[in-house]
């Protein structure tokens, strides 16, 4: 879940990649295989694995070995809507609390 | 066909205000006050707030009619001390599901060494499976993107 900064920032890091991020979007329309995932790109199968690896750091990304085949899928905790709408919550009352703060600061004493 | 799920969460955020805790109490209680703060309406428009700050009270806050998607605030005040503590609950819908319901409770305390005033907000929300609608999933991939180009600009500025 997206509550703490680090873990942010390791979900930033891991999408400032655009073999990356076009990986997250093809996992976004489901599972699929190492070997499928490094189809439409121009690169080896260890050097896709090494993307998959830092994407599986930051929680984007969970991945399976079953028999032979590694199935990788978007962890949809990390990139879940609940986890991005309890932090919208927290941000919807820090600017509450701003405002709240610019309101009584305008009160004379 | 939606996944059920159930998301719990807890935070917790404080504040300190340079007025003493009867004006702060009296910005929460007041629905003038509240209107300018709580919604995000500008003074020349301030939000449709609909409130009866009373135990038992209700509160509802809708999006403009047309606003994609919709969405619903509904909050029912269960202790109000004045001064001193409010707690409410409320939930929110968007686009007519359920999204999330929460217990918040606001504490005014007298700010240590002044007149000012310590406020406490904390929330427990249940979030539920109405959120993972594929396209607010979408949505919420592309918020993220958005917020990867922004965090992209920060480590710019600081390098």
């Amino acid at each position: 879940m997206l509550n703490s900064q680090p873990q942010l920032d390791l979900v930033f890091q891991a999408l400032s990649d655009p073999t990356r991020r076009a990986i997250v979007e093809r996992l976004g329309r489901g599972p699929v295989s190492v070997s499928q995932l490094a189809q439409p790109f121009a690169m080896s199968l260890p050097a896709v694995l090494q993307h998959v690896a830092v994407l599986e750091a930051s929680g984007l990304v969970r991945s399976e070995k079953v028999g032979r085949v590694r199935t990788c899928q978007i962890d949809s905790r990390a990139l879940s809507v609940a986890g991005r709408w309890i932090q919208e919550r927290r941000t919807t009352w820090e600017r509450r609390l701003d405002r709240l703060g610019a309101v009584l600061a305008e009160q004379p004493d | 066909m939606h996944e059920r799920s159930v998301v719990h969460s807890t935070f917790t955020i404080e504040r300190t205000f340079n007025r003493p805790p009867a004006r702060v109490f009296a910005a929460w209680a007041d629905p003038g006050l509240k209107s300018r703060w709580f919604g995000g309406g500008t003074d020349d428009a301030p939000i449709g707030l609909d409130m009866d700050f009373r135990v038992g009270g209700l509160e509802t806050d809708r999006s403009e009619p047309g606003a994609v998607p919709s969405s619903g605030y509904e909050a029912r005040y269960h202790d109000i001390v004045p001064d001193e503590r409010i707690v409410f609950t409320y939930d929110l819908s968007l686009g007519g599901s359920l999204v999330s319901v929460s217990l918040a409770t606001v504490e005014f305390h007298p700010a240590e060494g002044g007149t000012g005033t310590q406020l406490i907000y904390t929330e427990h929300g249940a979030f539920l499976d109405g959120l993972d609608d594929p396209e607010l999933r979408k949505n919420g991939t592309g918020g993220m993107l958005d917020e990867l180009g922004h965090w992209l600009e920060r480590q710019a500025a600081t390098a």
